[in-house]
């Protein structure tokens, strides 16, 4: 067998499955086709009552369960539709014997209101308090409220579908959750640990209660009037982020197992960047530096330079702040030739995806460098003069793409920064 | 590459105290735990002893920012830095990593008893929930709530700018931190890395997520391993931090190892009749334990058939160990609960108690891990 390493002496990673789900659509065809025509997925939200909410739209996926469900329903059945595709197309092991482990970015799940509120049916009149809850529990019939509930439910009923080995991680790094998940399936098969892994990013959280954290940091674009043109990252008139749902899920392989089997190898994860920021807890540091060491330590451990970066999948909010810090600290990572560099943002058509956006856009990031085609910006109708992008306004572009960068930035002081690269020339 | 990985700093913070010097001293002493069977009653907790927050969290304006969690989490990362000596180390703590096992931020419990009051005679229920959010969450309470940000408090606070992860799913989740951790700096991939969890076991909001599940402990403290069937867990406030470090870093730097820990076996059993018990026993291999091991430090929830089997898998693999439940001291902290038990097994190394040790967890839902420490 061809013993192929990297720059740094490392097995190469390869990509052979990749799946998507987001409210553009289910699976790859569908997602790109649309992503590319630049339509957006986000809508007014019909799912619960928006009344008295200042943002009353979403990119949420409503298409894939007829009655009422939770959070960690809906991401349970996002994840296993991104995992049964690109499980699928990597064609590795047998049906339900996945040979690796499973990283998995999932939103921190609690009781909701719907189960609280059955909790508390045929309680005697008076107050509700968590006692009354907790005497309820104590009789034991509503016992698959916990399975549900608990942090590690939704990785480990993925783990049992599709038979992944070992311990599987569920992770949150807030923001930038999806990019972890793939980061540790990276570090895993560099290790040796394992010649696979399934790395997932997977949220289906857009309820009542979820929106209004969002909405009470102030974090939320409020232009409900026309939905699909309410994200608008990089424009002057953006004013905050839309709340999406999705999945994406990667099959990572070392590329060596890959091609012994045959496999197609539809990329490379070349090189990954992550760094902390202690300044603040919801605000990135104003000068940049942790997202600009984050992308420079990504593109370094690619063994490439900054140049040979062909296009930026941004993080691209659509909020005042990340914008603008996203935009500067590209500038000071690419210099001058930043005017020129295509940087686009995924999430003005599907919305902030949230735990799963890193492992969206690595999705989408991958499918540019295979299509040659670099999906839009949407809504960029006002420049902001203040960031002068080449934002790849609006229409999508043919371009020859080797190397991409995926920036994902998060609350709490998480960057993390992929290099997706072309599979090497064989 | 594998690398010798040792520990070099501790932080442990509960209803004991703190500092892994007092843990070692109650496990020599046998002291008795602190248990507070009516606050929660019939639930039994191990609350949180008393503690001056000023030391390791100086501005009351961080304090405020964070839940109990999250305050412990913060204070105990904070011993383990100085444990390490790495807590004014700038240069160092811009490349330290952290891994972080969290759960969820505690609710408002007060908001939420008034919400569910009032939405059984509410006209317009959705109208109404959605007023009362708006109107009575506060917009910080979020902040305290998101996982990940045990881990940016333990960064602004301690100014780590290195990167972090958390990882959740209960117990496992400590388990696989600590694994993780390891695991990059035998291979390279780190030379340094905080790794720990922590718990609030006094609320009401995660006794209702294990009462579900029919997993606490009501009445009197038992000790764990003699719940028997139809035991319990007795959550236990603590939070538990390690400073992992390669051993050829911990030497430049001149710092004292405190023991070396090997890899962590972890695995996920399906739990039918028996089975436990087997791949307990199989991880016990993985880990590399050979029966020499003096004593166990294990993080058992106190749940009767598994507490039994982890004691089946224990008498089989290390039958001359003696084995100390940290739930007998400390409670069990859920994700915090490896970690603490590692922290001891280490601590215990470290005290010159033997040379040899093994921390061991099952969690209440799924997963598994052991880990054998040894004299650095």
């Amino acid at each position: 067998m061809a013993d192929h390493r990297d720059s740094k002496g490392r097995p190469l990673v390869a990509v052979t499955g990749m799946g998507l789900v987001t409210s553009l659509g289910q699976g790859k065809a569908e997602n790109w086709a649309r992503l590319t025509a630049g339509e957006s997925g986000i809508h007014t939200i019909t799912r619960f009552p928006t009344h008295g909410l200042r943002t009353t739209i979403a990119g949420t996926v409503d298409f894939l369960f007829d009655g009422g469900f939770s959070a960690p329903e809906l991401s349970e059945k996002l994840a296993m539709l991104a995992a049964d595709e690109a499980v699928g197309q990597s064609g590795l092991g047998p049906e339900g014997q996945f040979p690796g482990g499973l990283f998995m970015a999932v939103p921190p799940v609690e009781l909701e209101w719907p189960q609280k509120q059955e909790l508390a049916a045929g309680a005697p009149d008076g107050d509700i308090t968590y006692d009354t809850l907790l005497k309820k529990a104590a009789d034991g019939t509503a016992r698959p409220m916990h399975g549900l509930f608990v942090f590690a439910g939704v990785a480990n009923r993925v783990a049992d579908r599709f038979g992944t080995e070992g311990s599987p991680i569920s992770l949150s790094t807030a923001c930038s959750s999806g990019a972890t998940a793939i980061q540790m399936g990276v570090e895993a098969i560099r290790r040796g640990e394992m010649q696979a892994a399934l790395c997932i990013g997977t949220d289906g959280s857009v309820h009542a209660e979820a929106l209004i954290r969002f909405s009470l940091l102030s974090a939320l674009s409020t232009q409900n009037g026309v939905p699909e043109a309410a994200a608008k990252p990089f424009s002057k008139n953006r004013d905050g982020f839309i709340m999406g749902e999705g999945s994406g899920a990667l099959v990572l392989e070392d590329y060596d197992h890959a091609l012994a089997r045959g496999a197609t190898i539809l990329g490379i994860v070349a090189g990954c960047g992550e760094r902390g920021d202690g300044f603040h807890r919801t605000r990135s540091s104003p000068d940049g530096k942790p997202a600009i060491l984050a992308m420079q330590d990504a593109i370094d451990d690619a063994g490439l330079t900054p140049d040979d970066i062909d296009y930026v999948n941004a993080h691209g909010t659509s909020t005042p702040e990340n914008d603008k810090m996203e935009a500067m600290s590209c500038s000071a990572v690419f210099g001058a030739r930043m005017a020129s560099l295509p940087i686009s943002s995924n999430k003005s058509m599907v919305g902030h995806t949230l735990t799963a956006a890193g492992a969206v856009e690595a999705v989408f990031s991958l499918l540019t460098i295979a299509e040659g085609r670099i999906p839009p910006t949407i809504n960029y109708q006002q420049p902001d003069p203040a960031i002068a992008l080449d934002v790849v306004p609006n229409v999508a572009r043919d371009a020859k793409v080797r190397h991409v960068i995926s920036n994902s930035f998060g609350f709490g002081g998480q960057n993390t920064c992929l290099v997706f690269s072309a599979r090497p020339v064989q | 590459m594998t690398r010798t990985v040792v520990v070099t700093g501790i932080g442990l913070l509960s209803s004991l105290g703190e500092g892994a010097d007092a843990h070692v001293a109650a496990i020599r002493a046998g002291t008795a735990p602190r248990v507070d069977s009516t606050s929660f009653a019939p639930y039994p907790v191990h609350p949180l002893g008393p503690v001056e927050l000023d030391r390791q969290i100086p501005k009351k304006s961080d304090q405020r920012q964070m839940e109990p969690w999250q305050r412990i989490g913060v204070y105990a990362a904070g011993l383990a830095l100085d444990s390490a000596g790495l807590k004014d180390d700038a240069e160092a703590k811009s490349r330290l990593q952290v891994i972080v096992a969290a759960g969820g931020g505690e609710r408002d419990h007060a908001v939420d008893g008034q919400i569910l009051t009032g939405l059984r005679g509410a006209n317009d229920p959705g109208s109404f929930l959605n007023e009362r959010l708006v109107n009575d969450l506060r917009p910080t309470l979020f902040l305290a709530q998101l996982s990940n940000l045990l881990a940016g408090n333990i960064s602004i606070v301690h100014g780590i700018t290195g990167a972090s992860r958390t990882f959740m799913g209960e117990e496992q989740a400590g388990v696989d931190a600590i694994r993780i951790a390891q695991a990059r700096i035998a291979s390279g991939q780190a030379d340094t890395i905080l790794v720990g969890g922590s718990y609030n076991a006094e609320r009401r909001d995660m006794l209702l997520l294990f009462e579900l599940g029919g997993y606490c402990q009501k009445g009197d403290f038992v000790p764990v391993f003699e719940r028997g069937p139809g035991g319990g867990i007795i959550p236990g406030s603590f939070g538990a931090f390690l400073v992992l470090e390669a051993a050829e870093t911990a030497a430049a730097r001149g710092t004292r190892a405190i023991a070396r820990i090997g890899a962590v076996a972890a695995g996920r059993s399906h739990r039918a009749a028996g089975q436990l018990t087997v791949d307990l026993v199989n991880l016990a291999g993985k880990a590399g334990l050979d029966g020499r091991e003096a004593i166990v430090v294990s993080a058992a929830t106190g749940i009767g058939e598994l507490t039994h089997a982890e004691a089946e898998a224990l008498a089989r693999t290390v039958p001359k160990a003696r084995r100390i439940a940290a739930g007998d001291f400390i409670g069990h902290g859920v994700e915090a609960a490896f970690p603490a038990s590692v922290a001891l097994a280490a601590a215990l190394i470290g005290a010159g108690e033997t040379d040899a040790t093994v921390a061991t967890g099952v969690a209440h839902w799924r997963g598994e891990g052991i880990v054998r420490l040894g004299k650095a």
